[in-house]
């Protein structure tokens, strides 16, 4: 049986997991994932400073606190960015090692009255999470965190139903999203200040690495399976919501970090997408690219048939080396040529067939035009067997 | 310990010289090798490999339950290098980008990492105590074998660059080129980045997994500010690099309870401050200063114009105006004027002031570039 902190500790990382999805999505989608493992780093001074002024980890004064040096870090990165003195992931690197260590020198400098230890900020510790009760007039409703990460929760959901048409169009055509009326800045900002609260949240219970793991992790592996964004959407909530749950009982079964084995979790998640993806894995994509080759060759070949009416330019051997194929390799495409009827052979003498001779006519037009569509559609009529 | 006391000592203090000159050897390979990863955009693949470097150190002590620095390392070497060719995968092979793909494989596995870390923490019979100082870096337990193994994987690294530094400087620069150029690309790439790799790994037990990646940005950045040419870049950042290690190494060593990390790294970062803004020829406050410059040139350069265009009207060229007429113009300042008095393109007699023949024909001439460049 699970006891009721078991199930506070999974609810904690479930919630958590849809709150670094929703951003995450967005922020693998423009091509900004790297910015969050800066905020995740970056806000460690403003946690600091938050700290000394309110004293309570859980304080809402401090998440602001701390969520505006994500902002800051942001600002600060597109500042450097615009100076051109360097690129853009340079100042990226630059940025937030400086503002972390001096987040970790603020720590170490005032060991004696700060609580706070930089491992707990990496690394978070859920398993106290549940005894950290908030009590409203004398009645315990729960664990603090998981009223801090379910309003940041409810919060990033209301953002994403209230604005989900300009984030989309913003993140796919900023342009368009631009000239639509919606500014491209404060759709922006707003990701980055949802991004940062979320980090802020977050980090306490599940430390700063999981927060960055959890918002690209399950969206980057939804990617691979889908291109309609909801379905990315809803594909990188179920994953992070697995993950949490997963990753909970393999280190309780391990007695090992939380926050640790979740990421591994998420990390076992994305290894098998990443292989086995239907259409974007990298056996499909591996697969695919070895059928295109041969299915070049092929075509290759059969434009050196239509090209040479002489018999001593077709015959088996002559071909061999003429085109320069290993033996394997000559098989293959001559098998293929056979199998689909483009060819036939006769005394060792190869020569197209009336569909060979129809396919490599077409395929001519379609180099010399180039439509990019049209060939596959062409390899569909033509094709039996695939190369 | 003060700073004061700190270098008194480091020539004659066994244990200081040995930290100081393991920081300063690390900053001038990770300055050399880093102006490679700057250029080459891959500032961001430092923090991941390095990230992706805490698993190996994990399992190697699982494996061998040894505290061998070198071991340890030899397992981030690996792990390191396999999280670089995923990464490499990743974004070769599908539509992911490069910021997804380096975001994944460092929080992946540095989650993985702390995941033994802890594991191994837990363990009864485990020695584990000291492998945290790979998360922020300890100079101070550093010893001797250590800064040796440091110097001959620098020597190395440095041999190898001299080696093929004309290939490294065409492939950075023009990757295409050196390909058609019957240069083998992947295997040059392949070198350096491997290096870049080794740097990282050489630099955690000094700077630790989480900031070692800005150790091998901060000198080259800084250096790219005050140089065009690749060579002097180069040893800038070693130059940058060293001094940031030795200066990092001195401020913690004189301070009870700092990491060694940190300090390098903040030191790091005001050479790069101070270099974004003094640098002579990028910095921003001489860019600030020509963009004034600029403007106080175009305004006189206006004026004079405007005065042209006037004379112009009057047969005597030299016949004088008020000054007044020159309040409805923008450009007109009292120092402006000054200014063409003593170009002496403008004679001022009292509140008026007239065209002379020089200032007549400059302002002919202003507009179709036949006058030389007067500043």
């Amino acid at each position: 049986m699970m006891s009721n902190a078991q199930i506070e500790i999974q609810l904690i990382a479930s919630l958590v997991a849809i709150a670094c999805a929703i951003p995450g999505t967005f922020l693998v989608l423009r091509k900004m994932a790297m910015i969050s493992d800066a905020i995740s780093h970056s806000i460690l001074p403003g946690i600091v400073i938050g700290f000394f002024i309110t004293q309570d980890l859980n304080s809402p004064l401090l998440i602001l606190l701390a969520a505006l040096t994500g902002i800051v870090t942001v600002v600060l990165v597109e500042y450097i960015q615009k100076t051109g003195l360097v690129k853009e992931d340079t100042a990226i690197g630059l940025v937030f090692p400086a503002l972390f260590s001096i987040g970790v020198i603020l720590i170490a400098k005032n060991a004696n009255d700060v609580h706070l230890d930089v491992d707990a900020v990496l690394l978070g510790e859920l398993a106290f999470a549940p005894f950290d009760r908030l009590i409203i007039s004398g009645i315990d409703v729960g664990p603090k965190s998981l009223w801090i990460i379910g309003g940041i929760l409810l919060v990033t959901i209301g953002l994403l139903f209230a604005f989900f048409k300009e984030l989309k169009v913003s993140t796919f055509d900023a342009g368009l999203a631009a000239s639509l009326g919606f500014s491209p800045a404060i759709i922006h900002y707003g990701l980055m200040a949802v991004s940062s609260v979320t980090t802020v949240g977050a980090f306490d219970a599940v430390g700063a690495i999981l927060v960055v793991a959890l918002m690209i992790a399950p969206a980057a592996s939804a990617y691979l399976l889908t291109n309609n964004l909801k379905r990315m959407l809803g594909y990188a909530i179920c994953f992070g919501v697995f993950a949490a749950i997963s990753g909970y009982w393999v280190a309780h079964w391990l007695d090992a970090s939380i926050a640790g084995s979740i990421t591994s979790m998420l990390g076992l998640l994305f290894l098998t997408v990443y292989l086995f993806a239907p259409s974007k894995g990298i056996i499909a994509v591996l697969y695919r690219e070895k059928q295109q080759r041969t299915e070049v060759s092929l075509l290759t070949f059969l434009l050196h048939l239509k090209n040479h009416t002489e018999e001593s330019e077709r015959h088996v051997n002559h071909l061999n080396e003429h085109i320069n194929w290993q033996k394997v390799r000559s098989k293959t495409v001559l098998d293929l040529a056979l199998k689909n009827n483009m060819i036939a052979i006769e005394n060792h003498i190869v020569s197209l067939t009336n569909k060979g001779n129809d396919f490599t006519t077409q395929a001519i037009d379609y180099i010399i035009t180039n439509e990019d569509a049209q060939i596959e559609h062409m390899k569909d009529d033509f094709f039996l067997f695939r190369g | 310990m003060d700073l004061q006391e700190y270098f008194s000592l480091v020539f004659t203090d066994y244990t200081l010289r040995t930290i100081t000159l393991g920081t300063a050897i690390l900053g001038a390979v990770t300055g050399m090798l880093g102006s490679f990863a700057v250029l080459r955009k891959q500032s961001l693949l430092g923090d991941a490999i390095s990230h992706a470097a805490l698993p190996g150190i994990a399992i190697a002590f699982l494996i061998t339950g040894a505290k061998d620095s070198n071991i340890l390392l030899l397992g981030a070497l690996v792990s390191g290098l396999i999280g670089t060719f995923w990464i490499r995968g990743i974004i070769k092979k599908t539509h992911l980008k490069s910021d997804t793909a380096l975001g994944l494989i460092l929080s992946l596995f540095f989650g993985f990492g702390m995941l033994l870390l802890t594991f191994i923490q837990k363990q009864p019979n485990a020695n584990q105590a000291g492998l945290d100082k790979y998360l922020f870096g300890q100079a101070a337990t550093l010893v001797e074998s250590d800064v040796w193994m440091m110097t001959i994987v620098t020597g190395f690294c440095l041999f190898i660059l001299l080696l093929f530094w004309k290939e490294f400087k065409i492939l950075l620069f023009d990757a295409d080129y050196t390909k058609t150029l019957g240069f083998n690309t992947k295997f040059i790439d392949i070198l350096i980045t491997t290096f870049i790799v080794l740097a990282i790994v050489l630099g955690l037990q000094t700077v630790g997994v989480v900031l070692m990646s800005a150790m091998l940005l901060a000198p080259a950045a800084a250096a790219r500010q005050w140089t065009n040419s690749l060579g002097r870049m180069v040893i800038i950042a070693a130059i940058f690099g060293a001094l940031s290690g030795v200066f990092g190494t001195a401020v913690s060593a004189s301070q009870n309870n700092l990491s060694t990390g940190p300090v390098i790294v903040i030191i790091a970062s005001i050479f790069v401050l101070v270099s974004f803004v003094f640098s002579p020829s990028r910095g921003l406050l001489f860019k600030q200063i020509r963009f004034i410059k600029n403007r106080r040139d175009l305004q006189l350069h206006k004026t004079l114009s405007f005065m042209y265009n006037i004379a112009k009207t009057h047969e005597n060229i030299a016949h004088p105006h008020a000054i007044k007429i020159l309040n409805n113009f923008q450009g007109y300042t009292r120092g402006t004027l000054q200014k063409l008095v003593r170009k002496n393109y403008v004679s001022l007699d009292g509140n008026q002031w007239s065209l002379t023949q020089e200032g007549y024909k400059t302002a002919a001439n202003l507009y179709n570039q036949q006058t030389q460049n007067d500043e």
